[in-house]
């Protein structure tokens, strides 16, 4: 959006192994907050710095970004007819071994690393047949997501609104996904709307970002006090902010 | 103050040259050939050389083409060339049949190696208007309109040679048959082919056109082509233009399906000065089916057009015209797609799409679809997109860690499938993928006059 400020007031410390929720009511800016880490265009900076593991995030590309181990799981994944998901993720794979100095895969080593992966988030073999993403319905491109970052490993997973349009089965699947994948240097930011995702993926802090600003952090129990008061009460409270 | 102006009509210079030289070349060719001439220089004439005031050619303007000085090529030559020194590196190696032509002259064949010669015949338009006048009088001509399309018109004027490939009924070639056309003449030229294929009832054939410059002369070359497609008959028609910035290449191709046939060409379009592309479909059957696709790559300041008609003459036909560009740098292109449902055509299902992908501000397409529907019970549709890259998709491919060059890259190649992938000859629909990957990086604009020459 043109001259808009959408961010503006947020202190954010994630150590490794730690799972922060971000919660806000719609247009608060929480989607924008997971595209500027992830490195989208469009945003202008104006103030502020990220640092991630010791360097400044916000000079550096998508793909560096990724290759470095931040990994954005979109809340609308995109479709990208002709270009087949096999070939896709195999080279999403490779970049990543090349920036660690591993070898490549060759095709039958990725192959087997695939099928793996597929079974955490009992992704059907049909899907990797297509085009990224073409003609998946909203759970299987959610589980698709899931899926990446079973392969790419990353370090700070960032989830934006994984769990909208997902029926309570393909939820309860993808969380289980992402709880497997969790470890001690691993960290995790869930964005989402509704409290219902964090009885699966339990996080260690909650934030409310309100109007670009992160207006409330708490413990996980500020999720279920959300859950039962609604967002009413943050923005009575803050309704004095610009 | 006196300011004198001239305007230089090269249409003239063409019509002179045409009567200097006529006593001399058509001696060597057949009467079959030569009666057409008197007709066409007349037609010729009249229209002159396509500019902007000819509505057909409104984005194509041929008239610069012509400014340049070149040489005329009427006696077939090219005892010494060899296609093995010419393409040194890397013989295509297509499991096909082979036909050479060399300035627009046919030179050589070379069937599939370990294949039956079936009954079918394949040879020069020149030879074959000796040996099967009666071919000719039967199919030469009778598609294309010189009082149509001037380029046409030059083509009849000045035609001596070309392929003609003749599949009689029922005969289905089990190996395609590639035509490599080469342009490759001591000094710039003016080079006309004309060609007739037939396809007899039932038959089925595939074509593989290449067009490849292998010097840097100065080109302009004019071939025409006239297909029958007989009833029950089946012809694909596999195009790939791969010919260096200071060529002009005008082709026109002219298909006349019967019942129950079929069509399918592929016009991809690699690296070219100027091309421009006529195909003209007669759907003059019931239940005949014309798939026409089209895939261009330009980029510096090259320019493509393909121009497409198709006549629904029959009932029950189905005709299905999807042609792409990406144009880059100053490149331009243009697609004009007529589709006409004559009267008594009904339940005809006719559909066109031209998607153009643009990778700079300064790279221009010009898109015009024509419906003409006389009848009242078909199925017509179009649509035409001319978009950058998709940011979202980029994003997407950055996002999981594919440098931006790579992610265009497969974008690209992507927006190109969708043509590519309805080749239905494997080994050529790979060979294409890979042609298109190399153009899209630039590697054939580096080693620009043959793709298949060096691997550099």
């Amino acid at each position: 959006m043109e001259g808009k400020e959408i961010l503006n007031g947020i202190n954010l410390e994630i150590k490794a192994g730690e799972v922060h929720a971000i919660m806000g009511p719609n247009g608060s800016g929480k989607s924008t907050l997971a595209n500027v880490l992830a490195g989208k265009d469009g945003y202008e900076i104006t103030a502020g710095e990220v640092t991630y593991m010791g360097e400044d995030l916000l000079v550096q590309a998508p793909e560096d970004r990724a290759r470095k181990g931040i990994f954005l799981s979109f809340q609308y994944p995109v479709e990208i007819p002709g270009v087949p998901m096999v070939s896709f993720l195999k080279t999403a794979v490779n970049e990543h071994r090349k920036f660690r100095g591993d070898k490549p895969l060759s095709a039958g080593e990725f192959l087997k690393l695939m099928r793996e992966k597929k079974k955490l988030v009992e992704l059907d073999t049909e899907l990797t047949n297509r085009s990224v993403n073409e003609g998946f319905s909203g759970g299987e491109k959610k589980k698709n997501e899931i899926f990446q970052m079973a392969l790419l490993e990353p370090k700070l997973s960032i989830l934006d609104e994984t769990d909208s349009g997902l029926d309570i089965d393909a939820l309860k699947i993808v969380a289980h996904g992402v709880n497997a994948l969790k470890s001690p240097e691993t960290s995790t930011i869930v964005v989402t709307h509704y409290q219902r995702l964090l009885d699966y993926i339990v996080p260690d802090r909650v934030h409310v970002l309100y109007k670009g600003r992160i207006v409330r952090s708490a413990g996980k129990e500020l999720a279920l006090e959300l859950e039962e008061k609604g967002y009413d009460w943050i923005k009575k409270d803050n309704a004095n902010q610009p | 103050m006196n300011i004198q102006g001239t305007v230089i009509d090269y249409s003239l210079r063409l019509a002179e040259h045409f009567r200097e030289a006529e006593p001399v070349f058509s001696r060597l060719s057949s009467g079959l050939l030569n009666q057409g001439r008197k007709k066409a220089l007349a037609e010729f004439v009249r229209q002159g050389i396509p500019g902007r005031k000819n509505e057909n050619y409104k984005y194509t303007n041929l008239q610069p083409s012509f400014a340049h000085d070149f040489d005329w090529i009427h006696r077939r030559d090219g005892a010494d060339f060899r296609l093995t020194d010419a393409f040194k590196c890397d013989v295509p190696q297509m499991d096909t049949h082979l036909m050479v032509l060399l300035n627009g002259w046919y030179h050589s064949f070379q069937p599939k190696s370990g294949s039956q010669s079936g009954g079918w015949l394949n040879g020069s338009l020149e030879q074959v208007s000796r040996e099967h006048p009666e071919l000719l009088q039967k199919y030469y001509g009778k598609l294309a309109d010189g009082g149509e399309d001037p380029m046409t018109a030059l083509n009849t004027l000045f035609a001596t040679d070309g392929f003609v490939v003749h599949i009689p009924a029922g005969i289905k070639l089990e190996h395609p048959l590639q035509v490599i056309n080469i342009l490759q003449a001591p000094a710039s030229s003016f080079v006309t082919q004309r060609n007739l294929v037939i396809v007899e009832p039932g038959a089925e054939v595939k074509l593989i056109i290449c067009d490849h410059t292998l010097n840097l002369n100065h080109y302009v070359s004019n071939s025409v082509t006239e297909v029958f497609i007989g009833e029950g008959a089946s012809a694909d028609f596999y195009t790939i233009q791969n010919q260096h910035n200071n060529t002009t290449s005008v082709h026109s191709a002219y298909f006349h399906l019967g019942r129950d046939s079929r069509l399918t060409t592929q016009t991809i379009t690699l690296h070219g000065g100027l091309v421009r592309n006529n195909l003209n479909v007669i759907l003059d059957g019931e239940n005949g089916e014309a798939n026409l696709y089209g895939m261009a790559f330009m980029d510096k300041r090259q320019h493509v057009d393909n121009f497409v008609r198709v006549e629904h003459n029959k009932p029950n036909c189905r005709s299905n015209q999807h042609f792409k560009n990406v144009l880059d740098d100053e490149s331009s292109g243009a697609f004009s797609g007529r589709i006409h449902v004559q009267r008594d055509a009904q339940k005809t299902n006719a559909y066109q799409r031209n998607n153009n992908l643009l990778l700079t501000d300064k790279a221009l397409m010009q898109t015009k679809p024509q419906l003409i529907i006389e009848a009242d019970d078909v199925k017509c549709s179009h649509g035409a997109t001319i978009g950058q890259i998709d940011e979202e998709a980029l994003f997407y491919l950055r996002t999981r860690g594919i440098p931006e060059k790579q992610a265009r890259l497969t974008l690209m190649n992507a927006f190109s499938y969708e043509v590519v992938r309805q080749i239905t000859v494997k080994p050529l629909r790979d060979r294409i993928s890979e042609l298109v990957d190399k153009r899209l990086r630039g590697d054939v604009g580096r080693c620009h006059d043959c793709a298949y020459h060096c691997e550099c």
